[in-house]
C-alpha cells in the first residue's frame, strides 16, 4: 500500500486512542476535584495535565490549573495539538486523506464527533467558558467515537496492511498512555505508602483503574481490595487486561508479524516489538518495584516511542 | 425580454405524455407531494452519509456543500441514445485524430481547415507534446461531451471536455442512491445499467499501458490532494477501480520510470489517471510553483514509461474556439457527417461574427474560449444594462478570446422544487471511456438541471443540481 496511506491510518487510529484517553483523564479529575480537601488533595487538575504529557505547554499560555482552564485547554484549545479538538480535527483530516482504506461506519464515527464539536462551539458566545453541564455529555460522544471506530474497523477492516497499520496506531498510543498515568501516579503506587494507608491513596488508585477503565476488572482479576502493588501488576504484566503494557505489545507484535509475513520480510520493528513483549512477559511486579516504577516507565516510553521511530524508517519513508 | 418556448421531455409539449415517460407520470400522478418530499430528504441523508461532497470556489465555508439532487428521473429512450451513443463515439474518434495530428503531421492545418494561430496561440497547446505519439494513439480516454436538446430529435454539443471531466461520480451515486429509494419505480422499468462504469475504465486504462515484459499493469489515480473541489470523487473512483490513490508527493521518476512510494519499497507505476491540470502536473516541464505535480513525469512519458489518461496538451481539442471546427474536424478525419450538430457559434474573432454580436449582444450568450463551470461567461437576455456594457468592454479588448451563441431553448424536465413538481431546464453530460479497443460509453450520463425556475444555468458551482438518467427500452 501508499507509504502515505499507511502513515495516515497510523495516526489517524492514535489521534482516536488520545482523544478518548484525554476525556477519561478529565472524567477521573473532575471525580478526584470533587472530594473533600480533608482527603489531601488540590492539584488534581495540575496532575491531569501530568498524564497527558501538556504540563509545560499549557503553562507556555495560562496562569493557574483551575478546572475552567485546563479543561478549555484538553477539549476546546486549538494551540494545544493534543486537545480532543485537535485530535478530532487532526483524524477527520487523515480520514478524508485515506478515505479509500477506510469503511464508511470508521469515517462516520469521527465525522459524527466532528459534527458534535462543531455544534458545540457555535452555541458558545466568544471567551464564554463551557460549563460542565455542556462538557460532560461532549466526552461521551468522544469516548463512544472511539468506541465506534474501533468497533467498525474490527468488525468489518479487510486484514490487510490497512488493517495492521491502523492497530499499530492504536496500541502504540495505548501503551503510551497507560504508561504516562502510571508514572503520574507512580509515588502512590510506591510499596511504602501503604503503611500511611491515607485514605487518598485510595481514590488515586481507584482512579487510575477508572481512567483505562479496569475497575471492575481489578476485582475479579485479584478478588481482594485495592492495593498499589497490584494495579502496577495489572497495568504493565496482565495480558488479560487490554490495556496493560504487556497487552499492547503483544497486540503491537502480532499486527507487526502480520505485516512482515504478509510482506515475506521481518525486520528490525518487528524484533524491536518482541524483544519488548519479551521482557514483559517475563518480568515481575517486585522486580518493576525494586528497580524503580519511574525508572521503568520513563525507559518504557522511550521504547515505545523508539518502536514508532524503526516503523516510520521501515515502512513509512522511503 | 422575448419569451421563449421550451420542449418538454415528458409532455413534448403537447398535451399527451411522450411514451417513453408514460409510468414516471403515473407514478408522480399517484404520488403526494409530501411523499416526495419525503424521499427527497431521505436521499439528502444517504448522500451526506456516505459524505458526497462538493467544494465551490470563491464561497467561504462551504467547502463541504451537498450538491441538490432532485428525485425525478430523466427518461430517454433506447432508440434516441442510440442515435446519441453512435454521435459521440464518433465525434471522441474525431477529437482523437485530431489531436494526434495537431502533435504529429499538422495536415489539417496545412490543408486551411484550421488557422494555425488558434492551435499554436491556443494556451491548452503543449509544444512538448509535438514529435510525441500517445500510446494506442488514444489522446483522450475519459471525454465527457455536455449535450442539450432542444426538440424531439434535436441534439446539440455544447461543450466537449477532453481535460480531467468530473460528475461521473454522481452518475453512479445518484443510480444507487434512487434504487434504494425507488424500488417500485424501478419495478416498472427496464433500464441500461450504469455501474459497470467503472469497470469499463479500468479495462480502458489498463489497455493502454505501455509494453513492458511480465506483470499486470499497475493503474493509479492521480489528485491534487483533499482541498480538491472534486477530491471525493477521486477517492470514490480509486475505490471502486481498486487503484492507489496518489499524490504528487507519492510518486518520484527515477531514469524516466515512475515509481509510488509504498510500504514496501517504490512500486513501478504503469497508467496514470491523472485529475491535475497540465499546468501543475510537472514543475520542471510546466509550472515550477506547482507542488501537486511529479517532477520528471514528461521525461518519463517522453521514454514511453508511463501513460497518462488523459494525455498532458489534450485540451486543445475542447477549447470553445476549435469547438466551432467539430463539424469539419469530423469530415476532415472519417469523411464522415457529424452526427451530432454544433450549436450555431460565433467566432468573435472574425471582424463579421463581432459586429453580429456586438449588435446582437442582449440576445446571446458570450464565453471565454478558455472558461469553464460557468465562470466569466454573460447570458444576454438574463444580463443587466451595466453587466452588458462591462461586458462588451472587455470583449472588444479582447475578441479573439470569445464566442457567442444563441441562448438555447434547453429542454425542460419535470423536477420536485419548491412548488412541487415543475419543468426545469437540464443538460446532459455522457461520459465517453476510450482504449485500445475502441470507445465504450454507459447509458444515460449525468443530467444537470437548474433548480431556479427560469435559470439555463445548470453548473454546480452556480446552485445547479443533478438527477439521474434513465435509458429505457422502448415500448
Amino acid at each position: 500500500m501508499l507509504a502515505r496511506t499507511a502513515d495516515n491510518l497510523f495516526w489517524l487510529a492514535r489521534y482516536v486512542e488520545r482523544a478518548e484517553f484525554t476525556a477519561r483523564i478529565i472524567d477521573i479529575t473532575a471525580r478526584l476535584a470533587a472530594l473533600p480537601k480533608a482527603y489531601g488533595g488540590g492539584a488534581e487538575w495540575e496532575s491531569a495535565l501530568s498524564a497527558v504529557g501538556s504540563l509545560d505547554r499549557f503553562k507556555e499560555t495560562y496562569e493557574n490549573a483551575d478546572e475552567a482552564s485546563v479543561i478549555e485547554f484538553l477539549i476546546f484549545d486549538p494551540a494545544n495539538p493534543s486537545s480532543i479538538r485537535s485530535c478530532i480535527e487532526s483524524a477527520r483530516t487523515n480520514a478524508r486523506g485515506v478515505r479509500t482504506a477506510l469503511t464508511a461506519d470508521m469515517w462516520q464515527s469521527i465525522n459524527s464527533a466532528w459534527l458534535e464539536l462543531r455544534a458545540l462551539e457555535q452555541m458558545r458566545a466568544p471567551f464564554e467558558r463551557m460549563s460542565r453541564e455542556r462538557t460532560d455529555p461532549f466526552l461521551d460522544v468522544v469516548k463512544s467515537m472511539s468506541r465506534d471506530f474501533d468497533g467498525a474497523a474490527h468488525r468489518n477492516m479487510l486484514r490487510n496492511d490497512a488493517y495492521w497499520f491502523s492497530r499499530l496506531g492504536l496500541y502504540m498510543e495505548r501503551a503510551d498512555n497507560t504508561a504516562r498515568i502510571l508514572d503520574v501516579k507512580y509515588h502512590v503506587l510506591l510499596p511504602e505508602t501503604e503503611a500511611v494507608g491515607g485514605s487518598l491513596d485510595y481514590f488515586q488508585w481507584t482512579s487510575i483503574l477508572r481512567a483505562v477503565s479496569a475497575f471492575t476488572a481489578y476485582h475479579w482479576v485479584y478478588r481482594q481490595g485495592v492495593k498499589p502493588w497490584l494495579i502496577a501488576d495489572l497495568l504493565i504484566l496482565k495480558k488479560e487486561m487490554p490495556r496493560s503494557l504487556v497487552s499492547c505489545y503483544d497486540n503491537l507484535a502480532r499486527n507487526l508479524d502480520a505485516i512482515g509475513n504478509a510482506y515475506g520480510v521481518q525486520g528490525p520493528a518487528q524484533r524491536h516489538a518482541r524483544a519488548m513483549l519479551l521482557r514483559l512477559e517475563s518480568g515481575s511486579v517486585e522486580g518493576v518495584l525494586e528497580s524503580g516504577l519511574h525508572e521503568f516507565l520513563t525507559e518504557f516510553i522511550a521504547d515505545n516511542a523508539r518502536l514508532g521511530a524503526i516503523v516510520a524508517e521501515q515502512y513509512l519513508v522511503n | 425580454m422575448v419569451e421563449q418556448t421550451f420542449w418538454d421531455e415528458m409532455t413534448g409539449g403537447g398535451a399527451d405524455v411522450r411514451t417513453v415517460y408514460g409510468r414516471v407520470d403515473e407514478w408522480l400522478r399517484n404520488t403526494p407531494p409530501d411523499v416526495l418530499a419525503a424521499r427527497r430528504t431521505q436521499a439528502e441523508l444517504l448522500f451526506r452519509r456516505i459524505g458526497i461532497t462538493f467544494a465551490v470556489y470563491g464561497e467561504k465555508d462551504a467547502a463541504e456543500r451537498l450538491i441538490p439532487f432532485d428525485i425525478i428521473p430523466r427518461v430517454i429512450g433506447q432508440g434516441e441514445w442510440g442515435r446519441m451513443e453512435a454521435g459521440l463515439i464518433q465525434r471522441v474518434k474525431a477529437i482523437n485524430a485530431f489531436l494526434c495530428d495537431i502533435y504529429g503531421p499538422r495536415e489539417i492545418l496545412r490543408a486551411g481547415i484550421i488557422p494555425s494561430d488558434l492551435v499554436f496561440g491556443n494556451p491548452a497547446f503543449r509544444p512538448e507534446m509535438a514529435g510525441k505519439r500517445a500510446p494506442h494513439d488514444v489522446w483522450v480516454h475519459i471525454a465527457g461531451i455536455d449535450m442539450v436538446r432542444t426538440g424531439e430529435d434535436e441534439f446539440y454539443v455544447l461543450e466537449d471536455n477532453a481535460r480531467t471531466p468530473s460528475g461521473v461520480s454522481y452518475m453512479l451515486e445518484n443510480r444507487e442512491v434512487m434504487m434504494r429509494l425507488l424500488p417500485d419505480l424501478f419495478s416498472n422499468h427496464r433500464i441500461a445499467p450504469v455501474e459497470n462504469y467503472t469497470d469499463l475504465l479500468l479495462n480502458c486504462l489498463r489497455s493502454v499501458a505501455p509494453p513492458r515484459s511480465g506483470g499486470e499493469p499497475v493503474v493509479a489515480l492521480l489528485t491534487p490532494g483533499l482541498y480538491n473541489s472534486a477530491y471525493y470523487e477521486h477517492s470514490f473512483l480509486a475505490d471502486r477501480l481498486g487503484v492507489e490513490l496518489v499524490e504528487g508527493h507519492d510518486l518520484s521518476v527515477r531514469d524516466g520510470i515512475v515509481y509510488m512510494r509504498t510500504t514496501q519499497g517504490p512500486r513501478r507505476v504503469d497508467v496514470l489517471y491523472r485529475r491535475i491540470d497540465d499546468d501543475f502536473i510537472d514543475p520542471l516541464a510546466f509550472r515550477p510553483d506547482s507542488v501537486l505535480g511529479v517532477p520528471g513525469l514528461l521525461d518519463a512519458y517522453a521514454a514511453g514509461n508511463i501513460t497518462l489518461a488523459n494525455a498532458i496538451g489534450a485540451g486543445v481539442a475542447d477549447d470553445k474556439a476549435i469547438y466551432t471546427y467539430m463539424p469539419e474536424i469530423v469530415k476532415f478525419y472519417l469523411g464522415e457527417e457529424a452526427i451530432l450538430k454544433n450549436v450555431p457559434t460565433w467566432r468573435c474573432r472574425e471582424a463579421d461574427a463581432l459586429k453580429y454580436v456586438r449588435e446582437h449582444i442582449g440576445e446571446l450568450v458570450i464565453k471565454e474560449v478558455n472558461g469553464s463551470g460557468g465562470y466569466g461567461m454573460l447570458v444576454g437576455p438574463h444580463a443587466t444594462r451595466a453587466e452588458i456594457a462591462e461586458f462588451e468592454k472587455k470583449l472588444v479588448a479582447q475578441p479573439d478570446n470569445y464566442i457567442a451563441q444563441p441562448t438555447l431553448s434547453l429542454s425542460t424536465c419535470p423536477a420536485f422544487v419548491e412548488e412541487g413538481v415543475a419543468p426545469r431546464h437540464v443538460d446532459l453530460r455522457p461520459f465517453v471511456l476510450t482504449g485500445a479497443e475502441g470507445s465504450r460509453v454507459v447509458p444515460g450520463g449525468l443530467t444537470r438541471v437548474a433548480m431556479r425556475k427560469g435559470s439555463l444555468v445548470v453548473n454546480s458551482s452556480q446552485g445547479g443540481g443533478t438527477k439521474d438518467t434513465w435509458v429505457i427500452e422502448d415500448a
